[in-house]
C-alpha cells in the first residue's frame, strides 16, 4: 500500500502504562524501604533520600551540605579513603552523591549479584563516614578550587548572582557549593553536626529498583542498614519549609564580562512549593513557554531570529516556594531585543495572546503521551519514587498524572501565567559585555540596571 | 551471552533496517545513521555537515514546518548529533506514534529538497553560530580541543577540524552547497534505520518497507581514505584564555575504532583517570594535590583516533609539574603493566558498564544506536558480544603494550592553555598556536 503523503498519519490509542507498585518495610532506626521490580537488565539502583539539603545550610555556613555530602565518602566505616573507592570499583558499582536545594541523595548503581557487597558500602558512606581531618582539609582545598574556576564559567556566575538576587538572605538564595569566605570558615565539627541532623536514618528512606523480587529488595536494604544507628545526636524531622522570600536585590543587573561572545541571560521570579493544586497547570504553562522545543520563547528567539542555540524555561518546585527560570545564551548585539521578546512572550500569555487550543492540547499531549518514556529504567523509576518519598506524594501520584493533565484548561493556564509572571515580580539578569549590552538596554527602554560585582 | 539480538534487511534502494524487539514498555525508538560527517567536507566548508543536520529539522516537502511539532505532540523525546563520522537522527516515541515517527523520518530522508529554502538555511546558520559562540568561544578552555586535534592532524586531513568548524567558513557557506550535500549524502545507500522497542519485528519491517521503500537510491558514496603523517617529536603549543588555572592537554595518535589497541587503551584511559583509585587521579589530585583535576580518554574514531590525556594545575603549581607526573605514570606503564589489582576492577567495570548499556532502547547510546554504530562503521550490527570480548579478552600485557606503542613521550602534541598575558606559564618551548 502505498504511503499517503498529504498529511502525517494519526495516532493509534495510548497504550496503556501500567505504573510500578511500591512495596514497603520500616527498620527499628525509622528507614523507611521502598521497593519497586523492575525486570530489564541483572542490575539495581538504590537511592537513599535524605532530606535535607542546601536550604539547611547554616545562613553564614552555605556550601556546609554539600561539603558534607563529598565528605561522606572519602573514608567511611573500616575503609580509607581509597580503599572504599576500590572496593566500589572491584564491585563495578557506581555511587553517586547529591546535594540539592531540599534533599541530599546518594545513588547506587551495581550489578544485582553485587547488591549486598555495594549497599553495605553505601551504608557506611551514609551512616558512618570517617571525617578525617587531613581528608577533610583536601575536599575543602578541591571545593575552593572549583569555586575559582566556576569563576569562568558565565553560566555558574549567572546561576550564582540570579539565586542571590531573587532570594536575598534566604535558605534557596546560594549555589549548594557555598562561597569561598564559608568554606575556609567551616570546620570539621560543623560537618560532624550536620551529618547528625541531615543523615538521621529515622527520616531517610531508601529506595531500591532492580530485577529482582520486592521482598528480596527489601531484605537486602535490611541487612545493609538495620544494624545502623536509629539516628544522630539531634536527629529532628526534616526541616521546615523555607517561607516566600522577601522582595528581590534588583530587578535588572548586569555582572560585567568584558568581551563575552555571548550575553548569558537569566529571567524568572519566585514561584511557589511542589504542593501547590496548580501543579499540572505551572507544568502546562511552562511547556508553552520554554519547556520543550517547540515552546514560544524558543521558537521566536532561536528558530524565528536565530538568536541562540537555545532557550528553556522550568518551574524548579521545592519544599519552599522554587523559582521559575528562563535562560538562554544570546549573542551580544541581540541581548536587549531578546529580553524584550522573551519578556513580551510571558506577559503575552497573561491576557494579550493567551495560550491556545491547538497550543494547550500539544502542551497537554507532549506531557501525557512522553509520560510512558520516564518509566523505562531502574534509575529514572527511583527517581520517580524519590519526589513521592521527598515531596510527601500519594502514590497515586503516577496514576492520576495524566487525568490531571488533561484537566487542565486555557483558563487555568492564563490565570497561572496571571499570578506568577507579574511584570513587577520578574527578575532579569545578564551576565555579559557592559559596553555592549548597556546602551541598547537603555534606548529599549528596559529600565534602571544594577551592576553586580561577582563573588565567590 | 549478553546481546542486543535482531532481524535486518537491506532494502532496494540500500537502506539498512534492523529490528530489535524489546517489549518491557510502550515506546519505540527511531534510530536513523548517515554516514556522513565532518570527515567528508570539502576544505573552506568545514562545520558544513553539523549545519545540514540543523537543517533537517526544518520541515519537508509534505511536512512543511518544524520537525518538532507533530513529533513533541505525539510524547516523543527526539535530537540528532554529527561527529566526524557519522550524522544521527533519532525519536523515542510511544508505540502509538510509531508511524508517525517513520512517516516524518523517510519524508525528510525522500523529499528534504523542495523545502529547503535559503531563509531557512540563514536562520539556521546563524543559530549554528550561536552553538558555535555557546559551547566554544564563549566557555573557558572551549577552543583547547580545537588547537589540540589542528595539531595531530595536519590541514586538509578529514580531522584537521572539530566537527563546529570555523565561524569564517560557516558564513562563507550557502543554501545551494547545502543541496548538494543533500543528494550526495542524504540517501537510503548511505543510511541505516534500527526500530528498536516495544514492535513485532515482522511488522516493523513491514512499516519500514512501507515508508522507505519508495525513495530513490543515490550515488555510491566513497571511502574517505587518509594518509596521515606520524607526529614530528613532542610538539609543543600554547593557547592563551580567559581561565584562572593553565590547563595541559597531550594528544597521540592511536588506532581507529574497533582496531588492534583501541579497547586496550580505552581500558588504559580508565586505569589512569577514572575514578579516585586511578592512577593519576591519586599521584596528582589525591595524594600530591598538584592538580585540581584529571582525566584521559580514547577518543575512537573511523581511520584514526586520538588519546587525550587532560589535567588542570592547583594554584601555585605549574604544567611543568603536571607533565612530569603524568610522564613518570606512563612510563611505568609501558615498562610494568598494570596492576593485577587494577585489571581486577577494569574487568568488573567492563562488566558492568557493557550491561547497563542494554537498558535503554532509545536516544543517544541506547541500543538502537550501538546497533546502527556496530552496522555503520563495522558493516555488522551484530558486534555488541564480539565489542565487549575485546575488553574482556585484554591482559595486562596487551595494555602494557597499547601503551608503550602508542602514547610515547617523542610522539605527542603537548598543548598548555594559560590565563591571558601569562604565557610563562606554558611548558618550556611552547609555540603560540592561533584558533578563533
Amino acid at each position: 500500500m502505498a504511503v499517503d503523503r498529504t498529511a502525517p498519519p494519526p495516532l493509534g490509542a495510548d497504550p496503556k502504562l501500567e505504573f510500578p507498585a511500591i512495596h514497603r518495610d520500616q527498620l527499628a532506626n525509622g528507614l523507611r524501604l521502598w521497593a519497586v521490580a523492575h525486570h530489564a537488565v541483572p542490575a539495581t539502583t538504590a537511592i537513599l533520600l535524605l532530606p535535607a539539603g542546601a536550604a539547611s545550610d547554616p545562613p553564614d555556613r552555605p556550601g556546609l551540605a554539600a561539603l558534607t555530602g563529598d565528605l561522606a565518602d572519602e573514608g567511611a566505616g573500616e575503609r580509607s579513603a581509597l580503599e572504599l573507592h576500590d572496593a566500589l570499583a572491584r564491585l563495578g558499582a557506581r555511587l553517586d552523591t547529591d546535594v540539592g536545594a531540599d534533599a541530599t541523595t546518594l545513588a547506587l548503581t551495581v550489578l544485582s549479584r553485587h547488591l549486598d557487597a555495594a549497599l553495605d558500602l553505601a551504608a557506611d558512606v551514609a551512616c558512618r563516614p570517617a571525617f578525617d581531618e587531613a581528608e577533610f582539609e583536601r575536599v575543602r582545598e578541591r571545593r575552593l578550587h572549583r569555586l575559582i574556576q566556576l569563576r569562568d564559567q558565565p553560566a555558574a556566575v549567572a546561576d550564582r548572582a540570579f539565586l542571590d538576587l531573587l532570594y536575598p538572605d534566604h535558605p534557596y538564595g546560594h549555589l549548594a557549593i557555598g562561597t569561598e569566605e564559608s568554606l575556609r570558615a567551616l570546620t570539621l565539627d560543623e560537618v560532624r553536626a550536620l551529618h547528625d541532623r541531615a543523615y538521621a536514618l529515622s527520616g531517610a528512606t531508601l529506595i531500591l529498583v532492580g530485577d529482582g523480587d520486592p521482598k528480596d529488595l527489601l531484605a537486602a536494604g535490611a541487612r545493609a542498614f538495620a544494624g545502623r544507628p536509629r539516628a544522630g545526636r539531634a536527629a529532628v524531622g526534616p526541616p521546615a519549609a523555607p517561607s516566600p522570600p522577601g522582595p528581590p536585590r534588583a530587578r535588572f543587573a548586569l555582572v560585567h564580562r568584558p568581551r563575552a561572545a555571548q550575553s548569558e541571560l537569566r529571567l524568572g521570579c519566585v514561584t511557589t512549593s511542589r504542593h501547590t493544586p496548580e501543579y499540572h497547570a505551572l507544568l502546562v504553562l511552562n511547556m508553552v513557554v520554554g519547556g520543550q522545543f517547540v515552546s514560544r520563547v524558543n521558537l521566536n528567539l532561536r528558530e524565528r531570529r536565530g538568536y541562540t542555540y537555545g532557550a528553556r524555561s522550568a518551574f524548579d518546585l521545592r519544599r519552599g516556594p522554587g523559582p521559575f527560570l528562563l535562560q538562554a545564551s544570546v549573542q551580544t548585539d541581540a541581548t536587549a531585543e531578546a529580553i524584550r521578546e522573551a519578556l513580551g512572550e510571558l506577559d503575552d500569555l497573561r491576557g494579550a495572546r493567551p495560550v491556545e487550543d491547538a497550543e494547550l492540547e500539544a502542551a497537554r499531549a507532549a506531557l501525557t503521551r512522553g509520560y510512558p518514556r520516564s518509566f523505562e529504567t531502574a534509575g529514572q523509576i527511583a527517581r520517580a519514587c524519590a519526589q513521592l518519598a521527598l515531596y510527601e506524594l500519594p502514590d497515586e501520584y503516577f496514576v492520576e498524572f495524566v487525568p490531571r493533565v488533561r484537566a487542565v484548561d486555557r483558563a487555568a493556564v492564563t490565570a497561572v501565567a496571571r499570578k506568577y509572571f507579574v511584570p513587577e515580580a520578574l527578575v532579569t539578569l545578564v551576565v555579559g559585555d557592559r559596553e555592549r549590552v548597556l546602551p541598547v538596554a537603555e534606548r529599549a527602554g528596559l529600565g534602571e540596571v544594577a551592576e553586580l560585582t561577582p563573588t565567590a | 551471552m549478553l546481546d542486543i539480538p535482531f532481524v535486518s534487511d537491506t532494502l532496494d534502494n540500500g537502506l539498512d533496517v534492523i529490528v530489535h524487539e524489546d517489549r518491557r514498555c510502550p515506546i519505540v525508538a527511531v534510530n536513523v545513521w548517515y554516514h556522513v560527517g565532518s570527515k567528508n567536507e570539502v576544505p573552506g566548508r568545514t562545520g558544513f555537515a553539523h549545519l545540514f543536520e540543523h537543517l533537517m529539522f526544518e520541515g519537508s516537502a509534505h511536512h512543511d514546518r518544524g520537525y518538532f511539532h507533530p513529533l513533541q505532540e505525539a510524547g516523543a523525546a527526539l535530537n540528532g548529533s554529527t561527529n566526524a563520522d557519522r550524522t544521527n537522527y533519532w525519536e523515542v516515541v510511544p508505540v502509538n506514534a510509531l508511524d508517525l515517527a517513520l512517516w516524518m523520518e523517510s519524508d525528510r530522508m525522500g523529499w528534504l529538497l523542495p523545502a529547503l529554502t535559503e531563509a531557512k538555511f540563514n536562520n539556521q546558520r546563524d543559530v549554528v553560530l550561536n552553538e558555535r559562540r555557546q559551547n566554544y568561544e564563549n566557555r573557558p578552555y572551549g577552543l583547547a580541543t580545537m588547537a589540540l586535534v589542528g595539531a595531530l592532524h595536519p590541514a586538509g586531513h578529514p580531522y584537521h577540524s572539530l566537527t563546529i568548524g570555523s565561524a569564517e567558513d560557516l558564513r562563507a557557506s550557502d543554501v545551494d552547497e547545502a543541496r548538494a550535500f543533500l543528494a550526495r549524502y542524504y540517501h537510503p545507500a548511505n543510511a541505516s534505520l534500527v526500530l528498536a522497542g516495544d514492535v513485532d519485528a515482522g511488522r516493523a519491517l513491514e512499516l519500514a518497507r512501507r515508508y522507505f521503500g519508495d525513495i530513490p537510491a543515490g550515488p555510491a558514496v566513497a571511502p574517505v581514505t587518509v594518509d596521515a603523517p606520524p607526529l614530528a617529536g613532542d610538539v609543543r603549543l600554547l593557547l592563551e584564555d580567559r581561565v584562572e588555572l593553565p590547563r595541559l592537554y597531550l594528544g597521540w595518535h592511536s588506532p581507529a575504532h574497533f582496531a588492534d589497541g583501541d579497547a586496550e587503551l580505552d581500558m588504559v584511559a580508565d586505569l589512569m583517570a577514572n575514578g579516585k583509585t586511578s592512577r593519576l587521579y591519586r599521584a596528582l589530585v589525591y595524594e600530591r594535590r598538584v592538580a585540581t583535576e584529571v582525566a584521559a580518554s580514547q577518543n575512537s574514531r573511523e581511520l584514526s583516533s586520538f588519546f587525550q590525556i587532560v589535567a588542570t594545575a592547583s594554584p601555585g603549581h605549574s604544567l611543568a609539574e603536571l607533565d612530569a607526573a603524568i610522564m613518570e605514570e606512563l612510563a611505568r606503564l609501558a615498562s610494568d603493566g598494570p596492576e593485577e589489582a587494577e585489571m581486577e576492577r577494569a574487568a568488573a567495570q567492563a562488566e558492568a558498564h557493557f550491561i547497563l548499556r542494554l537498558q535503554t532502547v532509545g536516544g543517544f547510546g541506547g541500543k538502537s544506536d550501538q546497533l546502527n554504530a556496530y552496522n555503520v562503521l563495522l558493516g555488522d550490527p551484530g558486534r555488541f558480544g564480539e565489542d565487549m570480548a575485546r575488553y574482556r579478552g585484554a591482559s595486562a600485557d596487551r595494555l602494557r603494550r597499547a601503551a608503550a606503542t602508542w602514547l610515547r613521550p617523542s610522539a605527542r602534541v603537548a598543548l598548555s592553555v594559560v590565563p591571558d598575558g601569562r604565557a610563562d606559564l606554558a611548558l618550556a618551548g611552547a609555540a603560540p598556536v592561533a584558533v578563533s
